[in-house]
């Protein structure tokens, strides 16, 4: 039976990917039964082409998603040649693990409330230093640009992209290969560049592309950083299907293949860019220079790093002081009063939310949970391991656009006659849990020393009795860590609750987006607080409980 | 019958390669050392005999013991006990769960918590029942793993180079030990390790291995 576990699950991992590409392909091409249109045409494509937005929209798009990518990609290399090994680095590598958990759509509204013309650091340097007293009247939020988007992307993407390399950096034997380079007379930055990095980027090529992909269609994000006219095109896809009309539909699916094709062509002109910047990096090791004047970029990147988190925390800082603020004029850098008004006013609404986002959040990571720990059961008793092309398999519901399959899959399910209830947003879920949770079980479980299994079962225990009594009970810790990143990565869902919900299932994250145009800030700070606590919580009761547990067991303490 | 364990006409191989060929019988009482260098296939005899062969490896041949062939036969229904380098013990259960973990299941809590106790005063480890494995010494834990072995009543004992990780001054203490609980019992007992001084002690039948292969 355990057998049948990995087929299973990878039928729910691409399932739902390939139902939803087919149920997005076909009314692009003017295909929609179930609204009357049977013939196949390019009229949506014409339609879309006609929209005047489209070329901004898609400029956006393609600038923010590689500008994102480039720069988180940047920053994290740099604060890694520059600072791994030391008490900085250690101190950030700490906090990474509340920075990874702050969902997407809070780090955005932290942002906003910091770096808007009446946020917090405007306040602070108002009226003192800039003789601001009022507001100033500029667009720096939802600039036309969407360089504030590509900041909310990018203070959020560092954190994951940090901690894929430093998983990596064991595997390829970083610390012996900068002890040679060191010996050598390299610099600490110019060795790890050259000797570090490439080694590296081989073992996280696949993050950096689910990195692009997101960044280039995010919708959550987009709707509270990024610009409203024309929006990026992720954002104007979901207005489209938003619309009653049904001739809107098939612009929206002729847009979401548009956005398929511009993820490809981006990940194939990032591929290409790959091979140009490794035949540079060669030619750049091979000339020899030891990299003498490295300092004032190693300080740079410790501030730009330093910044990365700091707008994040400091974002969940100002979102605390909105939820129980009372009158806050401009340019007061605290509000005038205090108090909880705003929780009684919003809690029972976020309460719900929370009650929803809990159950969804909970059903698809033990969903998950059960399944993985069946593939790598399975993996266990066959001895076979997923090759590279299974990697793939795992990371391609990352790395196909949310809006280029979810519009999809939902009218797949409703063609199936599906209830647009929390079933099939469990089931959506899924999908992009699955991934998460496999990637971060699979090296701790693999990892266990199989000699346990051995001396257990010449004790007389069956597989079973291994599986419940020895191995689950001594990686308690990572299971329950594995299950928290699972809980993370439903509670920060957006566009699969929103579009499988059909807008009847309302968790934190749908409902926080939907205030953003509204700009009630201090409603704003009680749901995206909420959010970052369903999502934080879980990561303190998987370090706090196994502690709890084996609080008299010296071996099981990491 | 046939008492004790018997590899009859064992060829383990990997591929097209002969690995190792073995054609022994152990008596109940008595000690088979095999030796040889690491990498000779000491420790894939092992595996073939508990039955946890890796599957690049192909086995031939018959393993009997006391009379019954156990070569098709599951792990934990082979009744082989097994002891390794490292004394292994589970770390999310006390010294008293351990041993009771290779306890057959059965009768009551008390007859079951008296059969521990007793275990423990065996190898002079009295009221460490309810102790945290970690932190136990070197010895003692080997002396736990030992009795882990022996109370899931296995008919014969194998044992990889089950000393070589413990100080000079309880090697000697620990390996009479095991000698000596494996002989009260009866147990055909089969010591892999590159040790002479273990063969030495041992004082059976003694098989060296080539080792050229990998």
């Amino acid at each position: 039976m355990i057998r049948a576990v990995p087929p299973l699950t990878l039928l729910l991992l691409l399932g739902p990917v390939a139902a939803g590409l087919w149920g997005v392909i076909r009314p692009a091409f003017g295909v929609l039964p179930a609204a009357g249109f049977a013939a196949p045409s390019l009229d949506p494509f014409r339609a879309l082409a006609d929209w005047p937005g489209l070329g901004a929209a898609v400029r956006l798009s393609v600038g923010v998603g590689l500008l994102a990518t480039a720069l988180s990609l940047a920053l994290v290399t740099l604060i890694c040649a520059g600072w791994w090994g030391t008490r900085a680095f250690r101190l950030l590598q700490r906090l990474l693990s509340p920075l990874l958990s702050v969902p997407h759509a809070a780090a955005a509204f932290g942002l906003a409330f910091l770096i808007a013309p009446s946020g917090w650091i405007a306040r602070a340097l108002s009226p003192w230093a800039t003789g601001w007293d009022r507001p100033p009247d500029a667009l720096i939020v939802n600039d036309p640009w969407g360089l504030a988007l590509t900041a909310g992307l990018v203070i959020k993407e560092v954190p994951f992209l940090l901690l894929m390399v430093l998983a990596a950096l064991p595997q390829v034997r970083a610390g012996e290969r900068l002890r040679l380079t060191q010996v050598l007379g390299y610099g600490r930055m110019t060795g790890w560049l050259k000797a570090v990095f490439p080694a590296v980027y081989a073992q996280i090529r696949l993050p950096v592309y689910v990195v692009l992909a997101y960044s280039m269609s995010v919708v959550d994000v987009a709707v509270i950083l990024g610009p409203s006219t024309p929006p990026p095109l992720s954002v104007q896809i979901v207005r489209w299907i938003g619309e009653p009309a049904l001739e809107t539909r098939l612009v929206a699916a002729a847009g979401a293949v548009l956005q398929l094709a511009l993820v490809i062509g981006a990940l194939v002109a990032w591929r290409l860019g790959e091979v140009v910047v490794a035949r540079l990096g060669c030619a750049w090791a091979e000339r020899g220079g030891r990299g003498r004047h490295e300092n004032p970029l190693r300080r740079v990147s410790l501030v730009l790093g330093a910044g990365s988190a700091g707008a994040v925390l400091a974002g969940l800082a100002v979102l605390t002081v909105w939820s129980v603020a009372g009158f806050w004029g401009f340019p007061a850098a605290w509000p005038q009063g205090v108090g909880p008004a705003n929780w009684a006013r919003h809690g029972p609404g976020a309460g719900s939310a929370f009650g929803q986002t809990a159950l969804v959040a909970g059903i698809a990571t033990a969903l998950a949970l059960v399944l993985v720990l069946g593939c790598l059961q399975a993996e266990a008793r066959t001895g076979r391991r997923p090759g590279a092309s299974a990697m793939w398999l795992l990371y391609l519901p990352l790395l196909v656009p949310q809006t280029a399959f979810l519009p999809g899959l939902q009218t797949f399910l409703l063609g199936l006659g599906a209830d647009r209830g929390v079933a099939s947003v469990i089931l959506a879920h899924l999908v992009f849990v699955l991934p998460y949770v496999f990637l971060s079980l699979a090296d701790p479980w693999r990892a266990w020393d199989s000699r346990q299994a051995t001396i257990a079962a010449t004790l007389g225990a069956g597989p079973g009795a291994v599986f419940w009594r020895i191995r689950l009970p001594m990686l308690l810790a990572p299971v329950l860590t594995a299950a928290a990143v699972g809980l993370a990565v439903s509670v920060g869902q957006y566009l699969p609750t929103l579009l499988i919900g059909g807008g009847r299932v309302a968790t934190l994250t749908t409902e926080a987006v939907a205030l953003a145009s509204g700009g009630d800030r201090r409603a704003i700070g009680v749901y995206a607080l909420a959010q970052s606590a369903a999502a934080l919580l879980p990561f303190a009761l998987a370090l706090a409980l196994p502690a709890l547990v084996w609080r008299n067991r010296r071996g099981l303490h990491g | 019958m046939d008492r004790g364990l018997k590899l009859e006409r064992l060829v383990i191989r990997k591929g097209a390669e002969v690995l190792l060929r073995m054609d022994r019988a152990v008596p109940p009482g008595a000690v088979l050392t095999v030796m040889g260098p690491s990498g000779s296939g000491k420790s894939t005899l092992l595996a073939a005999i508990t039955g946890t062969l890796d599957r690049a490896f192909a086995l031939e041949g018959r393993i009997l013991l006391d009379g019954r062939d156990i070569t098709d036969l599951p792990p934990q229904a082979r009744g082989v006990g097994l002891l390794f380098q490292d004394a292994l013990l589970f770390p999310h259960l006390s010294v008293g769960g351990n041993l009771a973990f290779g306890l057959a299941a059965g009768g009551s809590r008390a007859a079951r918590r008296d059969t521990v106790v007793a275990a423990l005063s065996e190898v002079g480890l009295e009221g460490y029942a309810a102790r945290d494995p970690a932190t136990l010494s070197g010895g003692q834990r080997a002396r736990v793993a030992l009795m882990r072995t022996l109370l899931a009543e296995p008919r014969a004992l194998l044992l990889d180079e089950p000393f070589s990780r413990l100080d000079a001054d309880r090697r000697g203490q620990v390996r009479q030990l095991v000698f000596d609980r494996a002989r009260a019992r009866d147990l055909p007992v089969l010591l892999v390790t590159h040790d002479a001084e273990d063969a030495r002690a041992a004082a059976g039948e003694v098989v060296t291995l080539s080792g050229k292969l990998g």
